[in-house]
């Protein structure tokens, strides 16, 4: 396969062409984009693309972006966006309409701290504002799984047992801005892959009319079925790692992606980037006789919980890091994960790397050091990195 | 085709009976503006085959609750500011699989004049291919009548008690700012004109925009008969110009007021929203002289032609 060197902006980019290309049998690829910091180079990639029966509108907003994917992705086309920030939290409504009407839209987050104050470094609080509101959400650590990632996303989303907006985030600059190797599949091998998009509410001939009205228990059962599909994603992402490896000969990472965890008393939980850094971390732990070992959370929504459990299950002490803060409260990921924790571990959330600080392997040996002289879990801690 | 009283006979036809757009048994308040145009629209429209897009509006609540339809056309119900940029993923995939399909936004004057301003005022500028309808009550009707920018200066309102002190907002200006290939306003009272503006809307490509001055019985406080009477009140006063606007150059003058100042005094005494204000015809005048002079300008009929209509 041939490989191409490309930062994860271009790379999730080309995927969305790729996958819009893909559909051109049926009816096209409509996209809304607009810029906004780091992810405007994956909008301005899709602009320069030639998408038979596709077409990109530049938009006026983040919230007419979504808009216009709502309208197009309604109208059956495969639809494809990005931003972060706080282009995310304006577009956050048309998002929850997107989820609502069940419409199968892939978006690219290139996370970025939220403002004011004004900082565009890395940072998870973008994407997880988005958490409750019935958007698949996966997390990056590589060029490659961000490609990957992206073609993963429009299968899962459009599969029938799904049907759902995802959301594919990486960490803004550190992978969006860097240049790595990617292995480029053919348009043949993706049309194998993403078969024609099929959305069977879509707006077609039949008088039906799409985010109507409805009463409490109609809201209920709609909600439920989401809640359900959104469950479904897990088992059916499985069938799409192996119909990856199957058409481009690798196979895209699991939603939990353990690494030296076997026999670990000692794990990192962590998403995005800091699992590269964690898992540089266990390597030099393990060279010193600790038994360390790395989850790395890449699929947030749905929350794997069985392989939580199973990673989690014996573990002595388990560090949550997250790039996040849920102010007044801790970090989200450590939120999300402690609960599968054995009752006897110690689960300690240090939420480090925040709004863009740049985590070494240096800070990550200080934590788990603070970790291992603990004899119970403490409150949440924010640390600074320097 | 039956003809009925209503709208002097013209609005109905045995289609309209058999596959109304605005299906029976649909939850509008009586002699609610939005109602007419509907029907008006499923006349001008014929055979083709149209998709809608609401945003929040009356319009949206006119829809029915799931699974049940009050549209008969498929029809998807946007967020508030969304309407034009809905539409013009729609109205995209549309063209790129080659359908004929027009897609119709149908706002009222919230989600046109306030907080979907820019949303329409950027899908005018890509000159999509929608057909923008505004039916305008000039109040925020769903919510219970609160002020637009789109409500008359002297208007009662639940959030101007005093009535709104600011003029109405000129949307027509502003879409024809836009170079839009049409924009034009519709009186439901000269339905001869509002079935040739509507048809022209429906064929014509690009960008197109109506305005329509839609009766509000509930939010007016007015009777729900008087609707379409009190536009044509309107018109008579001088009150709402009815005009339109080709490539947002040439201006047309399609009905002639008499500016009686008859009709304006009848105008604001037949809706209760004028009441406490102390609005009179000579408050409201001069504007109407104003906006008056400058669409003679723009339309270089600096003599009035036709009285009769």
């Amino acid at each position: 396969m041939p490989v191409d060197l490309i930062s994860a902006n271009h790379a999730a980019a080309l995927a969305a062409t790729l996958a819009g290309r893909a559909n051109r049998t049926a009816r096209g690829f409509c996209s809304g984009v607009y810029p906004i910091t780091p992810s405007t180079e994956c909008m301005e990639y899709l602009c320069g693309q030639q998408i038979e029966k596709g077409k990109v509108v530049r938009a006026d907003s983040e919230h007419n972006a979504m808009g216009i994917c709502i309208g197009a992705s309604a109208s059956g086309a495969r639809s494809f966006t990005t931003t972060c920030s706080n282009g995310l939290a304006y577009m956050v409504e048309n998002c929850v309409a997107a989820a609502g009407y069940r419409l199968p839209i892939v978006m690219s987050v290139a996370n970025r701290t939220m403002g004011p104050p004004w900082n565009i470094w890395t940072d998870h609080g973008d994407s997880l504002l988005m958490r409750d509101l019935g958007w698949l959400q996966l997390y990056s650590a590589d060029n490659q799984e961000v490609f990957d990632t992206v073609l993963c996303a429009f299968k899962l989303a459009e599969d029938p047992r799904v049907m759902m907006p995802a959301l594919t985030c990486m960490d803004g600059f550190i992978l969006s801005h860097t240049t790595a190797q990617v292995e480029i599949p053919s348009q043949e091998q993706v049309d194998r892959f993403l078969p024609p998009t099929k959305i069977p509410h879509r707006l077609d001939k039949v008088a039906h009319t799409l985010g109507q009205i409805e009463t409490p228990h109609q809201s209920v059962a709609h909600r439920l079925q989401h809640h359900q599909a959104m469950l479904q994603a897990r088992q059916v992402y499985a069938e799409i790692q192996d119909s990856f490896a199957e058409i481009f000969g690798r196979r895209p990472a699991d939603p939990l992606v353990g690494y030296r965890t076997e026999d670990a008393e000692t794990l990192i939980v962590s998403m995005g980037t800091l699992g590269v850094t964690a898992e540089r971390v266990v390597d030099q732990l393990r060279e010193q006789g600790q038994a360390v070992g790395s989850v790395r959370v890449r699929m947030f929504r749905p929350m794997p919980d069985e392989e939580l459990r199973r990673f989690f299950s014996g573990t002595k002490r388990i560090a949550v890091l997250d790039r996040d803060v849920s102010i007044g409260f801790g970090g989200v990921l450590w939120g999300e994960v402690r609960g599968f924790a054995e009752p006897a571990t110690i689960v300690q959330n240090y939420m480090v790397g925040v709004a863009g600080g740049d985590v070494r392997p240096e800070h990550m040996l200080n934590l788990l050091a603070e970790l291992e002289q603990r004899q119970e879990s403490g409150a949440p801690q924010i640390v600074e990195v320097v | 085709m039956t003809n009925e009283p209503a709208l002097n006979g013209m609005a109905l036809t045995e289609r309209d009976r058999s596959e109304p757009l605005l299906r029976a048994g649909n939850s509008n308040c009586g002699g609610c503006g939005m109602s007419s145009l509907l029907q008006m629209l499923r006349r001008a429209a014929a055979d083709r085959e149209l998709k809608l897009v609401v945003p929040a509006c009356c319009a949206a609540v006119t829809g029915g609750i799931f699974p049940e339809s009050a549209f008969s056309i498929p029809t998807i119900m946007s967020t508030f500011a969304s309407a034009a940029s809905v539409a013009t993923g729609v109205a995209s995939v549309a063209q790129l699989n080659g359908e004929p399909t027009r897609v119709i936004c149908l706002a009222g004057d919230g989600g046109t004049y306030d907080i979907g301003m820019g949303t329409l005022s950027a899908a005018a500028e890509r000159n999509e291919d929608i057909l923008y309808i505004c039916y305008d009550n000039e109040i925020y009707g769903n919510t219970g009548g609160q002020r637009s920018s789109a409500t008359p200066a002297g208007a009662w309102t639940t959030s101007t008690p005093l009535g709104k002190q600011k003029t109405k907002k000129d949307i027509l200006g502003i879409m024809a700012a836009h170079r839009i290939p049409y924009a034009a306003s519709v009186s439901l009272a000269h339905i001869d004109d509002t079935l040739r503006k509507l048809q022209f809307a429906l064929d014509a490509r690009g960008f197109r925009f109506l305005h329509v001055l839609s009766p509000c019985p509930t939010g007016w406080k007015s009777e729900p008969a008087m609707g379409i009477e009190l536009v044509r009140l309107a018109v008579r006063s001088g009150l709402f110009p009815v005009f339109e606007v080709f490539d947002g150059e040439r201006y047309l003058i399609n009905v002639e007021p008499e500016f009686s100042g008859e009709a304006l005094m009848m105008y604001l005494s037949l809706q209760r929203r004028f009441r406490d204000s102390g609005v009179t015809e000579e408050n409201l005048r001069p504007n109407i002289e104003r906006y008056w002079n400058y669409l003679r300008l723009m339309s270089g009929r600096i003599v009035p032609a036709r009285r009769d209509i």
